[in-house]
């Protein structure tokens, strides 16, 4: 068994001063009838990756609102990691060749987690499709069982998803971030977005002189328009696209673009990327290559604070929360139309979507002569993350899902 | 001053939305869709888009209107949805009642834009909604009113916005009050005309607790 302890705790009261004393006290109300319940979340890794991150924040919240919550990690072995990986693709739409033992191999390692993780609680909620099997340890009728799947089954390998679905629609319900992303399943399923913090590192308020450093360090211009994607270097991101859109911006407008993303030294394909976007950018000096360090937040938000609009022109995503964490610095934004994007970007009112190239410099042109309507999107874009997608509202959903089926039993 | 015998219990409200198993990727689709989704479905995307969007009070209105808008690309007729006022209606029926028809005369004069598709799909959800006691209540019009300016949106919404659904669409959780408990029928019926449409749920509070005011200086 593992249970992770968690770092970096944010006392609930210091969120009051973001959303309002208003809303802290109902996140009280609601955990009220919770208090003293156990609550055990599951997942498949305690560093890195969005589900960790949120887990890091969201579980000391619990806690200090006298919950029973515990976090824990199921263990694996790389023959298990290579197959979840697979499946992971898979489900995502990939080509997958299944190997004999696959589904084998999945089976027995969340058996052997059956036996080590304690599983007892009253609320138990399993993190995406590594776990998924670990419903077998349920007793009839005893305790609530709920699959948070955090990503897009909107077009999964009809194998791989035949075989988790006999686990899934064993569960009393299923979250997905976007209802894009759900199945016809025979249980309840509900939306639950994923959600940032506004007090961490990358998006809590910095000082305006830090951000001109990382300007200075990075040879960005403070003078002239800046537009900005921070993703890694990966061809589903379209880097080579950013380009291609801030190019016809160019023509209009004495602009720059940054491209920040983690470095590429470790991952070979998004090596590859970073070489054709090197390429594409042709030793632009107004275009910004940035290899950030594997773990930058100030930096990132940093250049998010400077940018004067932000760009998302993903091909397929998942949730997209660099969207989020731009809105909620009240940067105008243009975005794909993919994955969880559309969630986040109401088109005209909390951003504009962009399905091209051209289509992305067009709305860009037009925040750049429209810098009134630019602020305007950013004002309602940082209400919509407000309302939405901090780690607050993420907490009253999760309270709000446990009070609904402890109601229901 | 008034003091009811039945006191204002303020609860908190948080809402769930469910994803159900309808989504629409053309207008004719988007018909078939209101023609059969759940009355839940229909109130979350005109009545419960209100408190998810309260922060927006331009040319948003409901959910059919903006992808209609957004995604369908038909100007013309997400006007028409979006201009259906929804304290009008006083049944989710008839609500649904005329967004079919709108969408179907749509359809019906212009099949070719019928079977379009959007840009993205239109998927019908419905609100779940989970109420706890706040432990605060209202005997007086002061204490009333204090309980309204510390409600957090969703609670001012649960009372003023969603309570419309069970109360047949004719009036709110704070309006019955006023009314049936303090006796107070003008100001209760100047609340229920509070526009939910072109106020913020912000702005909204703020013209009830000036609305409360003025009554308070009368007295």
């Amino acid at each position: 068994m593992t249970e992770v302890l968690t770092a970096n705790r944010i006392p609930l009261e210091n969120y009051a001063e973001v959303v309002g004393a208003g809303e802290i006290e109902e996140l009280r109300a609601l955990a009220k009838p919770l208090r003293g319940r156990s609550i055990e979340m599951i997942n498949s890794t305690a560093v890195g990756g969005g589900v960790a991150e949120i887990l890091n924040r969201l579980v000391p919240l619990a806690e200090e609102l006298d919950l029973g919550i515990r976090w824990e990690v199921m263990q694996g072995a790389e023959e298990f990691f290579d197959v979840t990986k697979s499946f992971h693709n898979a489900l995502h739409g990939e080509p997958y060749h299944r190997k004999p033992k696959d589904f084998e191999i999945f089976l027995s390692y969340n058996e052997r987690n059956r036996a080590s993780l304690r599983l007892d609680a009253e609320f138990v909620v399993i993190h995406d499709p590594q776990p998924a099997a670990l419903v077998d340890a349920r007793q009839a009728g005893l305790h609530h069982w709920v699959w948070r799947c955090h990503i897009d089954l909107s077009h999964p390998h009809r194998a791989v998803w035949d075989f988790l679905e006999k686990f899934v629609s064993r569960y009393d319900a299923a979250m997905f971030s976007s209802p894009e992303f759900s199945r016809q399943l025979s249980i309840p399923q509900y939306l639950f977005y994923p959600a940032i913090d506004p007090l961490s590192e990358k998006n809590c308020p910095v000082d305006p002189e830090f951000v001109e450093q990382v300007l200075h360090r990075y040879h960005v211009d403070p003078q002239r328009p800046i537009l900005t994607q921070i993703s890694r270097f990966d061809r589903l991101k379209d880097p080579v696209g950013v380009i291609r859109a801030y190019r016809i911006v160019k023509r209009y407008f004495d602009c720059q673009l940054v491209l920040a993303g983690g470095s590429a030294s470790d991952d070979p394909e998004g090596a590859l990327v970073l070489q054709d976007v090197l390429r594409a950018a042709d030793e632009d000096p107004d275009i910004k290559i940035l290899e950030l360090p594997a773990w930058a937040p100030l930096e990132v938000n940093a250049l998010q604070r400077a940018s004067t609009i932000v760009v998302q022109k993903s091909l397929r995503e998942g949730f997209g929360l660099t969207v989020s964490e731009a809105l909620w610095k009240k940067k105008p934004v243009v975005a794909s139309a993919v994955g969880g994007i559309p969630t986040q970007i109401i088109h005209k009112h909390t951003g504009l979507l962009a399905h091209s190239v051209e289509g992305t410099a067009y709305h860009i042109r037009f925040l750049l002569s429209h810098p009134e309507i630019a602020a305007k999107l950013g004002e309602n874009g940082h209400e919509h993350v407000k309302e939405n997608f901090l780690i607050t509202q993420k907490l009253k959903r999760y309270l709000a899902l446990f009070l609904l089926l402890d109601r229901h039993q | 001053m008034n003091v009811a015998e039945t006191p204002f219990d303020f609860v908190t409200a948080s809402f769930l939305t469910r994803i159900g198993n309808q989504s629409a990727g053309t207008l004719a689709e988007l018909l078939t869709g209101l023609e059969h989704c759940s009355d839940a479905s229909i109130f979350h995307h005109t009545f419960q888009t209100l408190e998810l969007h309260h922060f927006l009070t331009e040319g948003f209105s409901n959910d059919f209107a903006q992808w209609t808008l957004a995604s369908a690309n038909r100007n013309d007729l997400a006007e028409q949805l979006a201009v259906l006022d929804i304290r009008d209606y006083t049944s989710i029926a008839a609500l649904r009642s005329d967004l079919c028809r709108v969408v179907g005369d749509f359809c019906g004069a212009y099949p070719q834009f019928a079977s379009q598709s959007g840009l993205e799909r239109f998927y019908f959800c419905e609100s779940v909604e989970v109420t706890v006691s706040l432990g605060r209540s209202a005997h007086t019009l002061d204490e009333f009113r204090e309980g309204v300016a510390h409600l957090s949106h969703a609670g001012f919404y649960h009372h003023f916005i969603s309570s419309r659904l069970r109360l047949q669409l004719q009036t709110n959780d704070f309006s019955r009050w006023l009314s049936g408990s303090l006796g107070l029928h003008t100001l209760a019926d100047s609340v229920n005309h509070i526009d939910v449409y072109t106020d913020t749920l912000d702005s909204a509070r703020a013209k009830m607790l000036r609305l409360i005011d003025r009554e308070r200086r009368k007295a």
